[in-house]
């Protein structure tokens, strides 16, 4: 950590450009994606200095960091350690020893709560932490799609939670309320919590393409209109015959994803049902959509830079609407596969946090789709992995959530992480400004 | 700015050095041996037969420090995990969606005795309760209902149950005969049976002591027989608390009722700016639990969450677990009205008091409320 002024100082320059960037997710992406023929012709670089440098290896440096500095506070969180350390110049060792201890339990607990759990008794015991760490991943990869399409736009779209919201009353309303044929039961609730949550968001986009209305104080605005509405909804009667005004009834089994491991294969009580696959596809459907289509790459050209895209012939104003309404769509297909998938019913905690961490994860996926989808899963894990970690060995609940902010906040700062591991600044930057600044001195010299 | 930095950092080390000083235990028993003598009952099997038994608690969204029922269920489950030395585990949850998981995830940890708090859970716990016909489980407030919200038993688990209504018909009879406006309030947290209740109760005494003294007292914020009144609508935000119980002053209420955990705080900030205003706690004594503000507690209608999570749990341990629902009444002592203090309550009011509660715990004088466990 001694060094960190150092390195800041003498890479001044490209140290503050990097911050600039990651602050401001939108214009790096943009900026990226307006390179996009050119990232192809770095690949000629040096291989290792490219993965050193490059934005992969720099999010598992965050991650493992973050998980340094979060099984510090988990040691200091720990009884025995605290217990411990009242006598730390007595005996040191007592101390570390229990720091220790709690920090490997607590993690080997993450661990075996969200990918294998190896004291489980049977095959399908052990892994059903995975499966468990992909239900809880499908909202964050879907919903942080949404957000990253927007951040490529170069909207911060901060209304997911209220999209998944609405998306979530449609879905389930149409899961309990219709009878329909088993498959198409499924898929008209499926699409309708699509269209609520792209009617959702399509307001924010309407109202910022019309009438320059910032989206971040609509879409937050929205949000609060959605948890008010949800908490009236299921106080009326059709959402409401249990007169409890907490839970709708539950959604029929014809609208229901189907499990993703059926019991015909195997016997097991998974949670996990297509909705992941959903995921998977909405990923892919993504990706083909920036890269690949002529849409994607008008969106990324307004988030690059929206007065060129006007010039170009784009309407900055269509582009707005397609885009957030893309992002309410995702955050709904979020929706839908909570209602008809994990939960099942609609009650007013149905969205969770799931809005507002599907950012954080669009954040650590750099707004790109696979990135997102990692990181969706990685956030899955942590959640999934954190009720095991609760309740075996008692650390509070609450470091994971100081885990996953520091992900994002030294995903935020390359800088930080390449000075602690001591790893060399990326090329393509620094390379220009260092000559301009160099030559003059050697000609003076 | 450097100077700051470095007292705080000077600071910082004294305050270690300081507190790192203590005495080495001489035990040799390793991480688990604690210095300061705290309760590690926890860690350690007394040896007893017990010391086998796992009992455990999961949170609703509000978590264990709610200074409501979250919490009250906690400190029941740590008084059972002193008297019989018992390993107990207390998971908190975040948001609704957490509450499958942490109940399952303690069943997979092998609790014998998997208590939730709230109604909120109870699909948690049914379906976990369904699904480990070898587990006990119980359900604090709320019994078992199955798709169609028909009620339905369960070997396995059972619901713990607090008819308030009955201690919170006295409240009201109290409330009426002792306020000078002739107006007195109550709102609650959510419109939810285990909040309502209160208030179900409440109005009934107001209109019990109406028609026995041929007086008027006037009730706000809960209608009984529409089921309609003022919620805050959620169990967190004491502004809105506040907002609500200015309200009901600005109304000509002297008496306020808040049904609605931490939130009533709110209403008692409200009522201590106001002259004359006096509260009526709930779930835990006030005088005791909110003592900044116990000047302004008339009265308190206690609900002992944490009694009958002990009692669930000795029953339990000891092989005596029932199905049957745990009720709490005026009978039983589940609920209560707590001593009324900073107040003269008129010796014919008190015995009139006194009569109902008899009434109600002999059977004669019954509260009905569509609410009612």
């Amino acid at each position: 950590m001694s060094d960190q002024p150092h390195a800041s100082s003498s890479h001044g320059s490209d140290a503050g450009s990097e911050q600039a960037v990651a602050a401001a997710p939108p214009a790096a992406v943009g900026t990226e994606g307006g390179h996009g023929p050119t990232r192809r012709d770095d690949d000629g670089g040096s291989v290792l200095h490219q993965i050193l440098s490059g934005s992969a290896l720099m999010s598992a440096l965050a991650i493992v960091l973050a998980l340094l500095l979060g099984g510090l506070l988990i040691a200091f969180a720990d009884e025995d350690t605290r217990a411990a350390s009242s006598y730390f110049f007595a005996r040191p060792t007592d101390t570390l020893a229990a720091a220790w201890d709690a920090m490997w339990q607590a993690y080997v607990a993450l661990f075996r709560g969200s990918v294998l759990d190896w004291q489980a008794d049977s095959v399908v015991g052990m892994v059903k932490p995975l499966t468990e760490s992909m239900v809880f991943s499908v909202p964050l990869i879907l919903a942080g799609l949404g957000i990253a399409v927007g951040f490529r736009a170069g909207l911060f779209n901060i209304g997911a939670q209220g999209q998944i919201i609405v998306g979530a009353i449609v879905a389930a309303w149409l899961g309990f309320a219709v009878d329909l044929p088993p498959v198409v039961h499924l898929l008209v609730a499926v699409l309708g919590g699509v269209v609520g949550g792209a009617v959702y968001a399509g307001i924010p986009g309407v109202l910022k393409a019309r009438f320059g209305a910032n989206e971040v104080i609509v879409t937050i605005m929205l949000n609060y209109i959605a948890v008010y509405l949800i908490s009236y909804m299921l106080k009326q009667p059709s959402f409401n015959p249990g007169r409890t005004g907490q839970r709708s009834p539950a959604v029929q089994p014809e609208a229901l994803y189907p499990a993703l491991v059926p019991d015909a294969l195997v016997e097991n009580d998974f949670r996990l049902h297509w909705g992941f696959v959903v995921a998977i596809l909405a990923t892919v459907f993504v990706w083909w959509l920036l890269e690949r289509s002529t849409t994607g790459f008008q969106i990324r050209a307004v988030g690059a830079n929206p007065a060129a895209a006007r010039t170009a012939g784009m309407s900055v104003g269509r582009i707005t609407i397609i885009t957030m309404v893309i992002a309410g769509a995702l955050a709904g297909l979020a929706a839908g596969g909570q209602v008809l998938g994990t939960e099942r019913s609609l009650t007013a905690g149905v969205a969770a946090s799931f809005g507002f961490d599907a950012i954080t994860v669009a954040l650590l996926g750099r707004s790109r789709p696979w990135g997102t989808f990692f990181a969706g899963l990685l956030f899955g894990a942590l959640k999934a992995g954190g009720f095991l970690m609760q309740s075996l060995t008692q650390t509070p609940i609450d470091i994971i959530l100081v885990v996953q902010s520091l992900i994002v906040l030294l995903i935020a700062a390359p800088p930080l992480v390449r000075s602690v591991f001591r790893l060399p600044a990326p090329t393509p930057r620094p390379r220009r400004p260092r000559p301009a600044r160099t030559t003059p001195k050697e000609v003076a010299a | 700015m450097r100077r700051v930095l470095k007292l705080a950092a000077v600071g910082a080390a004294a305050t270690m050095v300081l507190a790192g000083c203590g005495q080495a235990p001489d035990s040799n028993t390793g991480s688990t041996g604690s210095a300061g003598g705290t309760a590690d009952a926890g860690s350690t099997s007394t040896g007893e037969a017990a010391g086998d038994f796992k009992a455990c608690m999961v949170s609703d969204s509000g978590g264990f420090d709610d200074q409501s029922f979250n919490q009250s269920g906690k400190e029941g489950l740590d008084a059972a995990k002193d008297e019989l030395g018992i390993e107990t585990v207390e998971v908190e949850s975040q948001a609704d969606t957490d509450y499958a998981t942490n109940v399952n995830n303690l069943v997979s940890q092998g609790c014998n005795l998997t208590i939730g708090v709230g109604f909120l859970l109870e699909d948690a716990i049914q379906t976990a309760a369904e699904g480990n016909p070898d587990s006990n489980f119980a359900l604090i407030d709320s019994a078992f209902s199955d798709a169609e919200f028909k009620p339905v038993e369960l070997d396995n688990a059972k619901p713990i149950l607090f008819n308030t209504a009955e201690a919170s018909f006295l409240a009201g009879y109290l409330a009426a005969g002792m306020t000078e406006s002739g107006t007195v309030a109550t709102f609650g947290g959510m419109q939810i049976p285990s909040v309502s209740i209160f208030m179900d109760g409440f109005a009934d005494g107001v209109a019990k002591y109406n028609e026995d003294n041929g007086s008027d007292v006037k009730l706000l914020g809960w209608d009984k027989d529409k089921q309609e009144g003022a919620f805050s609508g959620d169990f967190e935000n004491q502004s809105q608390g506040q907002t609500l119980t200015e309200q009901f002053i600005a109304q000509g209420a002297d008496i306020v009722m808040p049904v609605a955990g931490p939130v009533g705080l709110g209403a008692a900030a409200a009522a201590a700016g106001a002259d004359g205003v006096k509260l009526i706690w709930v779930d835990s004594d006030g005088y005791l639990t909110a003592a900044e503000y116990k000047d302004l507690m008339l009265t308190s209608v206690m609900k002992q969450i944490g009694a009958a999570v002990q009692d669930t749990v000795a029953q339990t341990v000891e092989g005596g677990f029932t199905n049957e629902p745990y009720v709490g009444t005026l009978e039983n002592g589940g609920v209560g009205l707590a001593e009324v203090r900073g107040a003269e309550v008129p010796a014919e009011l008190q015995t009139k008091l006194d009569e109902y509660k008899e009434q109600i715990i002999s059977g004669e004088l019954k509260i009905e409320t569509p609410n009612a466990p």
